[in-house]
C-alpha cells in the first residue's frame, strides 16, 4: 500500500474555506528515461487525483509526466456540513493509494 | 538553502521525507528475526531522543559506526535478521524515522581517546587534496563556502538534516551519497558505502557541526 500524508483541519466554521495538504508517495517515472543499458524505463506515474467530501467531488487532478515525485497536491474547499473527505490516486500499473479524513463543521 | 524550500521542510504536511519516517515507523513496528525494534526500544519518541546527535560513535567493541551502521548491527546481533542495504529505502526510512526525535536538538559528539584518532583521520580527509581536480573538502567548505559553484551557493558543509530529501534525487539520500558527489565532482573515486575512511569523513563533518541542531528530514534543492 502506497503511503500517502493528509493535512487539513480537524474543525472548521460552517462557510469557512479550508486548505487541504496531500502527499503522495509515488517515483513519477516519466517514461522518457532510458537504463544504462539503453533500454526505456516504461512511464509509471499517478494519473488521477480525486477528492469527495461527502461523497460529492470536490476537486480533481489529472497528473502528467512533468510532474515531480512524490507529489504535493493542495487545494481548498468550503466547509459546508461534518462529514468526511475521501481521497484516492490512481495511477499506472495499477497503483491506488486512498485515505480518508473527519472534518467537524461547527 | 531558500525560504520556500525551508517552508517546504518545516511544514510536515509538506516535506516529502515524512513519507520516509512514516515508513521507518512501521518498520520500527514490524517483527523482523525474531523481534522488532520496538519490542527492546519501545517508543522511538522517547527511546531514541537524541540519540542521532551522537552519530558516529564508537560502540563497545570498538567499532566506528554511524547511524545506518548502529541499526544494521542491532538488526544482525539483536534481532538476528539480515542487514539492510546501505541507501536502500528502508534503511533510509529507518534511519530517518530513528533520527526525527532529536529533530532540535543540538549535535553532541563526544570526544574521548576512543573517538579521536578517527576524528583526526577524518580531520585529516577533509584537508586532504584528492581527485583529478586536485581540491580539498576545506578548499570549497571552509575557505570559499558562502561564494558560487556555477549557480550553486557553496554551503559549510554541515550535516545536519540528514538523511535528507533533496528535489535533484527526488528522494531520500544519505549523507554519504552527499560524499559520494563531492568525491565524483573533484574527478575522486568515492569509497564504498559504509567504509571506514566515509565514516571517519562523517565523524569529522559532524563533530564540525556541533552544537547546530538536527533538522532530520531536511529538505535540500
Amino acid at each position: 500500500m502506497a503511503r500517502t500524508v493528509v493535512n487539513m483541519p480537524a474543525q472548521a466554521k460552517r462557510g469557512e474555506i479550508i486548505e487541504i495538504k496531500t502527499l503522495a508517495g509515488h517515483t513519477m517515472e516519466t517514461g522518457f528515461r532510458h537504463s544504462e543499458r539503453g533500454e526505456a524505463i516504461p512511464r509509471d506515474i499517478i494519473t488521477q487525483f480525486v477528492c469527495t467530501y461527502n461523497g460529492v467531488e470536490v476537486f480533481r487532478a489529472e497528473l502528467s509526466p512533468a510532474i515531480a515525485a512524490n507529489p504535493l497536491i493542495t487545494f481548498t474547499t468550503v466547509a459546508t456540513e461534518s462529514g468526511t473527505l475521501e481521497f484516492k490516486w490512481l495511477g499506472d500499473k495499477g497503483f491506488t493509494a486512498a485515505h480518508s479524513a473527519k472534518l467537524n463543521v461547527v | 538553502m531558500s525560504r520556500e524550500t525551508r517552508a517546504m521542510q518545516d511544514d510536515d504536511a509538506t516535506n516529502p521525507g515524512m513519507l520516509w519516517v512514516l515508513e521507518g515507523e512501521s518498520l520500527w513496528n514490524r517483527k523482523d528475526g525474531e523481534r522488532s525494534c520496538a519490542d527492546c526500544h519501545r517508543d522511538a519518541a522517547s527511546s531514541m531522543k537524541g540519540v542521532a546527535t551522537r552519530y558516529p560513535s564508537v560502540d563497545a567493541t570498538g567499532r566506528l559506526l554511524n547511524l545506518e551502521q548502529r541499526i544494521n548491527a542491532c538488526r544482525v546481533e539483536r534481532q538476528k535478521a539480515p542487514a539492510l542495504a546501505f541507501e536502500g529505502r528502508e534503511l533510509l526510512a529507518l534511519t530517518a524515522y530513528v533520527t526525527r526525535p532529536s529533530r532540535g536538538l543540538p549535535i553532541e559528539i563526544k570526544v574521548d581517546e576512543k573517538v579521536r584518532p578517527h576524528l583526526e583521520a577524518g580531520r585529516t580527509a577533509f584537508h586532504r587534496r584528492q581527485g583529478q581536480l586536485n581540491l580539498s573538502c576545506a578548499q570549497c567548505h571552509d575557505e570559499r563556502s558562502g561564494i558560487k559553484l556555477a549557480g550553486n551557493t557553496i554551503p559549510q558543509a554541515h550535516p545536519t538534516g540528514y538523511p535528507i530529501y533533496r528535489l535533484e534525487w527526488q528522494g531520500v539520500g544519505s549523507l554519504q551519497r552527499r560524499l559520494r558527489n563531492c568525491y565524483i565532482g573533484v574527478r575522486a573515486e568515492p569509497y564504498a558505502y559504509g567504509s571506514p575512511e566515509f565514516v571517519e569523513l562523517e565523524l569529522y563533518l559532524m563533530w564540525r557541526a556541533r552544537g547546530m541542531k538536527l533538522e532530520t528530514p531536511a529538505v535540500r534543492p
